[in-house]
């Protein structure tokens, strides 16, 4: 029996609709629990005071305090280093043989594991550059960790740059470095800020890569150096989740909306960025 | 001036191919520290060994539990994942109507950008209390909760690749297939699938490469047992959350902590080989 083909197309269209909300649902499922859930631990102690009683009282400010230090860090290894190496490849780079290897090294950096980059740092930062377990050591590892983002997201920006800017540009006698400061990389600043956000909101989320390098058990104190260890906001709920008993529930919810709220606000900004200048586009 | 001019170049360069360094570095790092172990154990033993007993005296280092607990995880995690994530990169890219598909692209991305850490917590409390009650088994805490979990992080990474190699099947062939009486879905069916395949195939190895080096979430719903696995539904340890979970423990410089870093050498160079091959795929559509 042959089924006429508009019909078959209902009935296609439809599994592909529910195989996509399959997908999209759990995402709003899990912002709407941990929101309900961990609203109601939210208040202005949890957000500001240390922890007490073995973690299961008081606040998460070292965690919240530690993971904008790694984050800070992490982005002021990552943005010089990335724009750099996303003009090198837009602007420097010829199609050879140097070329196809930087673009499989940033593919691969880009895939090698999380525990894998924690592994690295712990060898190279933690132990051979004896800057012991540190947020010097931990914000480095979580840097490299996030450059294939900025690299291939400024790389992007950069490209969607007219070539007739550059060429009106040198044709002024601009040389080619003026050229890609004033010519170039103001019109590809909203992309690079996109990259860069989105890089941040990875960095935060990030547990694997700061387990061996920084991140502090239980330590009810503010970080002074940057060789000292820290608490970090995702250990911490790592933590919380499995490693203490009998904690009040709320406080796991309270940390894990933290966590969320600041990785989920990170994106929104980057995709308001992205679409505002996307509109603003003159060419 | 001039100098100024030059310095700025050679350091534009210099961070060019730093990314070549990286990769470079991060290998002879694990091989450095990973390599100690096989004055001790034989790469045969490690690599098939079926005991892992890192702390008895002396210790067994057979990673061989480990390999099957992550490729049992992996397996459950694709078989989930592909279908779903396929269907949704063609109904993002074919057939929602142009705004529905902004929302649903934000939402994948929303999805992409949870923390592993935020979606273990939400496994723990949720999938593997169901998972113990609906299957009837001792402890929610097993391979298939796993695959479950982790299906849902290859998922964003799958549908974003397989869209962009749907997008990018030339528009002409699409108006041919019109044109010829085709129905949209079988111009989709019999022509821009076919077209986009190796993408699709790229985009599939990429998720699978992206479970395999997946951690934390793991780490939290999978039991952690580092026996040889006996099936989806009992506890299992991947290759990714022993190390994780032991590294804090071990001495530095014993032969547990160099067999920790031997199997960061075995994920470098599972997750190095799935990247390789899917760029093969990527570009063999390019001509």
């Amino acid at each position: 029996m042959k089924i006429d083909p508009k019909i078959s197309q209902k009935i296609a269209f439809t599994l592909l609709l529910l195989a996509t909300l399959v997908v999209i649902l759990p995402v709003a499922l899990v912002i709407v629990v941990i929101v309900k859930e961990g609203i109601g631990a939210i208040n202005w102690e949890f957000l500001t005071a240390m922890p007490r009683s073995g973690m299961r009282a008081g606040g998460i400010l070292p965690a919240i305090v530690g993971t904008f230090y790694l984050v800070l860090g992490a982005i002021l290894f990552a943005l010089p280093v990335g724009l750099f190496s996303a003009i090198y490849l837009a602007e420097y780079a010829k199609d050879n043989w140097l070329n196809r290897a930087v673009r499989l090294a940033i593919i691969n950096l880009a895939g090698v594991p999380s525990v894998v980059f924690g592994l690295f740092g712990l060898a190279l930062f933690v132990t051979f550059f004896r800057f012991g377990a540190s947020i010097l050591a931990g914000s480095l590892t979580l840097g490299l960790m996030i450059l294939p983002v900025v690299i291939t997201s400024s790389r992007e920006a950069l490209d969607a740059v007219p070539k007739s800017f550059r060429q009106v540009s040198l044709s002024l006698g601009a040389t080619k470095v003026q050229t890609i400061r004033y010519a170039v990389l103001p019109h590809a600043l909203p992309g690079i800020l996109t990259g860069t956000i989105l890089g941040i909101g990875r960095a935060a989320g990030e547990t694997a890569p700061i387990l061996f390098t920084v991140a502090a058990f239980y330590l009810p104190r503010l970080p002074k150096s940057i060789f000292d260890q820290a608490m970090a906001l995702p250990y911490h709920l790592y933590v919380l989740s499995t490693q203490v008993p009998n904690v009040d529930s709320k406080i796991r919810y309270g940390t894990a909306l933290v966590l969320l709220a600041i990785v989920l606000t990170m994106n929104l900004v980057a995709v308001a960025i992205r679409s505002h200048f996307r509109k603003k586009k003159k060419w | 001036m001039r100098f100024k001019e030059k310095s700025v170049e050679f350091l534009i360069r210099v961070c060019g191919v730093a990314s070549i360094f990286i990769v470079a570095l991060i290998f002879l790092f694990l091989l450095k520290e990973g390599i100690q172990l096989f004055g001790r154990v034989s790469a045969v033993d490690f690599l098939f060994g079926r005991n892992w007993y890192p702390i008895s005296e002396p210790g067994e280092f057979g990673i061989l539990p480990l390999i099957l607990g992550t490729l049992l995880v992996t397996l459950g995690a694709s078989i989930l994942s592909i279908p779903f994530g396929v269907a949704a990169a063609v109904y993002i890219s074919e057939v929602a109507p142009a705004r529905f598909k902004e929302v649903l692209k934000s939402g994948i991305e929303l999805l992409a950008a949870i923390p592993s850490v935020v979606l273990g917590f939400i496994g723990m409390v949720t999938i593997v209390p169901w998972v113990k009650a609906a299957f009837k088994v001792p402890t929610g805490l097993t391979a298939f909760t796993g695959s479950l979990l982790l299906a849902f992080m290859a998922m964003p990474t799958i549908v974003s690749i397989a869209e962009d190699a749907l997008h990018s099947v030339p528009k002409s062939y699409k108006e041919g297939a019109y044109a010829l009486g085709a129905t949209r879905w079988q111009t989709i069916r019999r022509v821009i699938l076919p077209a986009a395949s190796s993408g699709i195939l790229a985009a599939i190895m990429l998720g699978i490469g992206r479970v395999v080096g997946e951690t934390m979430a793991v780490m939290m719903v999978t039991g952690n047992s580092p026996s040889m696995p006996r099936g989806f539904f009992y506890p299992v340890r991947t290759l990714t959350a022993t190390v994780a979970a032991e590294m804090g423990e071990t001495v530095q410089g014993s032969d547990h902590y160099f067999a920790l870093f031997a199997i960061g050498i075995v994920l470098f160079l599972i997750t190095f080989a799935v990247n390789m091959a899917a760029d093969l795929f990527l570009h063999r559509k390019k001509k």
